[in-house]
C-alpha cells in the first residue's frame, strides 16, 4: 500500500481558481491522481478546468465524496479554509500556503483538537504516492512506486533524495513533506507511526533539519520500541549560519536543541542509520534493504 | 523580525507594562539634551543593536551626568559593538537609547512565546534573570518553568511558586505583555531584566520583540518600527528579492534554490574544507530578475572569489529561472567569477545550454559531492 493517500484517494481544492490553483490541480490531473472538485465561496455551480465548483467544503464532500483536500489559498484566508476542512470532518488536509501568520495556527490547531483529521503544513510540499496520488507542489518527473518512504522538512532536499533514490531503483511508497512552519500538522512520529504499519514501506528516509524539536520527539519514539524498519536520517544546518535570534536558551523543552550535532547524537542512540550528507543517504538505504 | 530594545519597550508599554523613563538620541549631544528631560539621579546608556548580549560587550554603561551620558554615547555611537551573536564584525551602533537607572531589588525572566505543538500563548519565566541568564539556562534547561496562558490560569500562584515577589502585581504585568504579544502577532516577546523595583514595582527593564513578519499586512500601524533592525543592507536587499540571504565569513558564493538544499550546501562545503560567503535560499516565488539580485551581492562582494551555483529544478523554479538570473547578473558585471555548476531536476539541460550559450565561465559536476570538492579546490588555490 503507501500511507495516507493512493489510487482511490479522491481530492478537492481550495483555492482551485487561482493561478496557482489551477496550476499545481491541473498537474496532479495529468499526473493521473483523481480530482473531483474545487471550493471557492461564490463560486458554486461553476466550472473550472473541467472540475465542480462549490461554495463550502462540506458541500463538495457530500457531493463528490472527497475525502482529502489541497488548500492553495493567500496567507491571510488559510487558516479559515484548513478550519472550513477540519470542522467538514476531512480525512487528509494539505495545505501548501506560505507565510500562514502564527497566531492564526492558534485557531486551526484548537479546531484540530479532538477531530481526526490529518493536517499536513502549512507551508508543505504535500503528499505524494508515486503513480498513486499527488496533493502538492512537488515535481513528480523522478518519482517511481517503491518501498523508500520519505518524510521531510526540506521540500528541495526531497526531490534531491527522490531523484538520487530512482536513479538507484529504488522507488517510494510514499513522501511527505510536514512543512517549513515551526507551527504545522502532521509530526515526523505520526509519519514514523504510519510507515511503520505499511506493508509496502521496507525503509523510511528521514530529512531534518536545526530547529524546532521534530527530529528529537522522532529520536525518543524510536528509543521506545523496537521499530522493525531501518530509517535512515539527513539532518542538515550543522553550518547554519548562527540565528541572531534572541534568548531562547533555557527554552529547550519546548523549542529543541541548538545544534544539529544533538539531534543527531539523540537519532543515532535511537539505531537511526546517520548519512553523511546528500550524497550518502541513497548509499545507506541500498545499504540498509540489502542488510 | 526583530525590535531594537526601545521600540519594544515603546510598543508593550502601550499595553500597560511599565518601564523606565527614557529617550532614543541618535548623536552625542541629542542624548545629553534629551536625558535633561528625564527625572533620575543616574543614567544608562544602552546601544540599540538586533543581537544580544550586549551587556556583556560593553553596549551598556552607567552615567551619573547628562555630560557623562554626553561622553560615554561619543564612545559608543558609529563604532561597531562585538557580542557573542554578532559575529567577528559586529554591528555599528547608530542608535542610542538613555534611560533612568533603577535601583533594583530583584531581577527575574519572562518569556512569552507560542508553544509549537499547540499554538497557544505560552509563559516561560525563571526566578533568576540578568545580564549572565542566557548562560545560567544554557547550562541548566530546567531552570526555566512553563505554563499556558489560557483564560483563568493562575499566573500569580504559578509565579509565587517560583518565589517571585508580589505576584499578583507581576501577573498583572504579565496579563498587559500577553495583550501586546497577541494583538501583535509576536512571535516571541522576552523582557529580562523583568525587574522588582525597590520602590516596589515591577518594571521592564530590557525588552525584545520579534514581531511576525508574515502577518504585518493587519498591522499597517507598525509600519514604523518593522524594518527588521538585525539585517544588514545586503540582506535586506536579498528579502525584497525573494531570497534568504544571510552573510557568512568565507570566500565561496553559494547560489542554490531551497532552504534544505542550501544547509545541506554549506554543510558540505564545510566538511571538505571550504569557507562558504554566504547562506542562499531562493524562494520558489523568485523571478530571474530577483535571482539576478541575489548574485549581483555575491559579485559586488571582494571577498568572494568564485561562485557555486547548486539547483535542483522543480515545483515551481526550475532550472533555467536560475540560470537566467545568473546570466543576466553576470552580463551587468564586470567581474566574471569562476561559476562551478550542479544542475539537476526540471529543465536542467536548458540552463546548462543558457550558460553556455552566454559564455559563462562555468564547469559543470555531476553531483554535488563533486561541485563541493571542485569549488573548494578553487578557492583554496589548488584550481589544477
Amino acid at each position: 500500500m503507501s500511507i495516507l493517500v493512493d489510487k482511490d484517494t479522491k481530492v478537492l481544492v481550495q483555492g482551485m481558481t487561482g493561478r496557482s490553483g489551477t496550476f499545481y490541480t491541473d498537474l496532479a490531473i495529468r499526473y493521473g491522481s483523481d480530482y473531483v472538485a474545487g471550493v471557492r465561496p461564490g463560486k458554486g455551480g461553476t466550472e473550472h478546468i473541467g472540475l465542480p465548483m462549490f461554495d463550502t467544503t462540506a458541500q463538495a464532500m457530500a457531493e463528490t465524496g472527497a475525502n482529502a483536500s489541497l488548500i492553495v489559498v493567500p496567507a491571510h484566508h488559510a487558516a479559515e479554509a484548513m478550519i472550513d476542512a477540519i470542522n467538514a470532518k476531512m480525512g487528509v488536509v494539505v495545505c501548501i500556503t506560505e507565510r500562514v501568520p502564527q497566531h492564526d495556527m492558534t485557531r486551526v490547531k484548537a479546531a484540530l483538537k479532538g477531530s481526526d483529521t490529518v493536517l499536513i503544513g502549512p507551508n508543505s510540499q504535500g503528499i505524494l504516492t508515486p503513480d498513486g496520488c499527488k496533493i502538492g507542489v512537488m515535481p513528480t518527473r523522478d518519482a517511481r512506486p517503491g518501498t523508500v518512504g520519505i518524510v521531510s522538512r526540506s521540500a528541495s532536499l526531497t526531490s534531491e533524495i527522490l531523484a538520487q533514490a530512482s536513479s538507484a531503483k529504488l522507488g517510494q511508497s510514499t513522501t511527505v513533506g510536514i512543512g517549513g512552519d515551526a507551527i504545522h500538522g502532521l509530526s515526523f512520529v505520526d509519519c514514523l507511526k504510519l510507515f511503520r504499519e505499511d506493508d509496502q514501506t521496507e525503509a523510511i528516509v528521514l530529512i531534518g533539519e536545526i530547529g524546532g524539536r521534530e527530529e528529537e520527539d522522532a529520536a525518543a519514539y524510536l528509543a521506545s520500541l523496537d521499530y522493525g524498519k531501518p530509517v535512515i536520517a539527513l539532518v542538515v544546518g550543522n553550518q547554519a549560519p548562527k540565528e541572531r535570534r534572541m534568548g531562547h536558551a533555557g527554552t529547550l523543552s519546548i523549542f529543541g536543541s541548538e545544534t544539529v550535532t544533538q539531534k543527531i547524537d539523540l537519532l543515532r542512540d535511537a539505531g537511526v542509520i546517520i548519512a553523511r550528507n546528500t550524497d550518502d543517504v541513497v548509499p545507506c538505504v541500498a545499504a540498509a534493504l540489502k542488510a | 523580525m526583530i525590535l531594537s530594545e526601545y521600540k519594544s519597550k515603546e510598543l508593550i508599554a502601550q499595553y500597560g507594562v511599565k518601564i523606565p523613563d527614557g529617550r532614543v538620541a541618535t548623536t552625542a549631544a541629542e542624548a545629553e539634551e534629551r536625558c535633561r528631560e528625564i527625572d533620575a539621579t543616574k543614567y544608562v546608556v544602552k546601544a540599540q543593536i538586533g543581537a544580544g548580549g550586549r551587556g556583556l560587550a560593553g553596549g551598556i554603561k552607567f552615567a551619573a551626568t547628562p555630560s557623562a551620558v554626553r561622553s560615554e554615547v561619543t564612545k559608543m555611537l558609529g563604532k561597531p559593538l562585538i557580542t557573542e551573536q554578532t559575529g567577528t564584525s559586529g554591528e555599528i551602533v547608530s542608535e542610542v537609547y538613555v534611560e533612568a537607572a533603577v535601583a533594583i531589588a530583584k531581577d527575574v525572566f519572562i518569556a512569552i512565546v507560542l508553544n509549537p505543538v499547540t499554538a497557544q500563548p505560552t509563559l516561560l519565566a525563571s526566578a533568576n534573570g540578568g545580564v549572565e541568564f542566557e548562560q545560567m539556562a544554557r547550562m541548566d534547561p530546567d531552570v526555566v518553568s512553563s505554563i499556558v496562558l489560557i483564560e483563568g490560569a493562575d499566573i500569580s500562584g504559578f509565579l509565587n511558586g517560583l518565589g517571585f515577589a508580589d505576584s499578583s502585581a507581576a501577573a498583572n504585568a504579565i496579563a498587559s505583555a500577553t495583550k501586546a504579544f497577541v494583538a501583535n502577532d509576536m512571535t516571541l516577546l522576552e523582557i529580562n531584566p523583568f525587574a522588582y523595583t525597590e520602590a516596589g514595582e515591577w518594571l521592564a527593564v530590557d525588552a525584545k520583540v520579534s514581531l511576525d513578519g508574515n502577518a504585518m499586512y493587519r498591522h499597517p500601524e507598525l509600519e514604523s518600527l518593522v524594518s527588521d533592525d538585525s539585517l544588514t543592507p545586503a540582506e535586506r536587499v536579498a528579502h525584497e528579492n525573494e531570497i534568504n540571504f544571510v552573510k557568512l565569513d568565507g570566500d565561496i558564493g553559494v547560489v542554490v534554490n531551497g532552504a534544505g538544499l542550501g544547509l545541506a550546501t554549506n554543510d558540505m562545503l564545510v566538511a571538505a574544507g571550504g569557507k562558504p560567503a554566504n547562506f542562499m535560499d531562493i524562494r520558489t516565488t523568485a523571478t530571474s530578475f530577483q535571482i539576478t539580485r541575489g548574485v549581483e551581492l555575491l559579485l559586488e562582494d571582494p571577498t568572494v572569489k568564485l561562485i557555486l551555483l547548486n539547483v535542483h529544478g522543480g515545483g515551481m523554479t526550475v532550472c533555467d529561472t536560475v540560470a537566467e538570473g545568473v546570466a543576466f547578473a553576470y552580463a551587468r558585471s564586470s567581474r566574471k567569477l569562476p561559476i562551478i555548476a550542479r544542475l539537476a531536476g526540471q529543465n536542467a539541460e536548458w540552463a546548462m545550454k543558457i550558460l553556455n550559450d552566454r559564455l559563462l565561465p562555468v564547469e559543470t559536476c555531476k553531483d554535488m559531492t563533486s561541485a563541493v570538492s571542485r569549488a573548494v579546490a578553487i578557492a583554496n588555490g589548488r584550481a589544477a
